[in-house]
């Protein structure tokens, strides 16, 4: 088994983008890789609890994805905790811009960490930015 | 005594069935044989690659009427 390391920003609030992302958390994190995933800017708002998990198509395959039975990106995260022991954290800038606590935030979800923390712990292995 | 499991996931798309497999192994013990059923071709490739990666057995894949086989077995 590998033990790379993968860190993923997102910032997107776009169905595609959002799916993408997810993707390559769930798949890296069951294969064997240390993900950490840090939610900012326009992706965070959709993991606080009461907010519609619904994000917007940016394009044709985003309004196909719709129709099909394609995994939900947050379903997808939660299992990249659950099964492949990801980690997924809020940015702690944007819980301020959102005057968000913890608290309010999906329970799979880290502590807040600082971008000066990720892109130290970022600072080996690949990094995905959606 | 090893066993025989099969796992649904026709209909949905990468990575699903590959996500339901893992949740699956995760229930299984050692020496037991999974078989995924997958209407989404993506997968039916993937999974072994999956397999073989993280040290599984792959025993076959096959496809009917427009469902992938996928036959695995666990070894750890």
């Amino acid at each position: 088994m590998s033990s790379s390391k993968i860190s993923i920003m997102v910032v997107t609030g776009s169905r595609e983008r959002l799916q993408m992302a997810a993707m390559v958390a769930s798949v890296g994190a069951v294969s064997g890789s240390e993900v950490t995933v840090f939610l900012s800017m326009n992706a965070l708002p959709y993991f606080v609890k009461g907010h519609g998990a619904a994000a917007p198509a940016e394009g044709e395959f985003g309004r196909l994805m719709e129709k099909k039975n394609v995994p939900a990106f947050k379903e997808l995260f939660q299992k990249a905790v659950e099964l492949g022991d990801a980690k997924i954290y809020p940015c702690s800038m944007a819980m301020d811009v959102l005057a968000a606590k913890r608290e309010d935030l999906e329970p799979y979800l880290g502590e807040p960490l600082g971008l000066t923390k990720f892109l130290s712990d970022a600072s080996e292995g690949q990094i995905w930015s959606f | 005594m090893a066993e025989k499991k099969t796992i649904d996931a026709r209909g949905t798309y990468c990575p699903g069935p590959l996500m339901e497999l893992i949740a699956g192994m995760k229930m299984a013990s050692v020496g037991d044989e999974l078989e995924v059923l997958s209407t989404d071709e993506g997968s039916a490739k993937d999974i072994p690659e999956w397999i073989n990666k993280v040290g599984h057995q792959v025993v076959s894949t096959s496809e009917a009427n427009g469902t992938w086989h996928v036959v695995v077995r666990k070894m750890k």
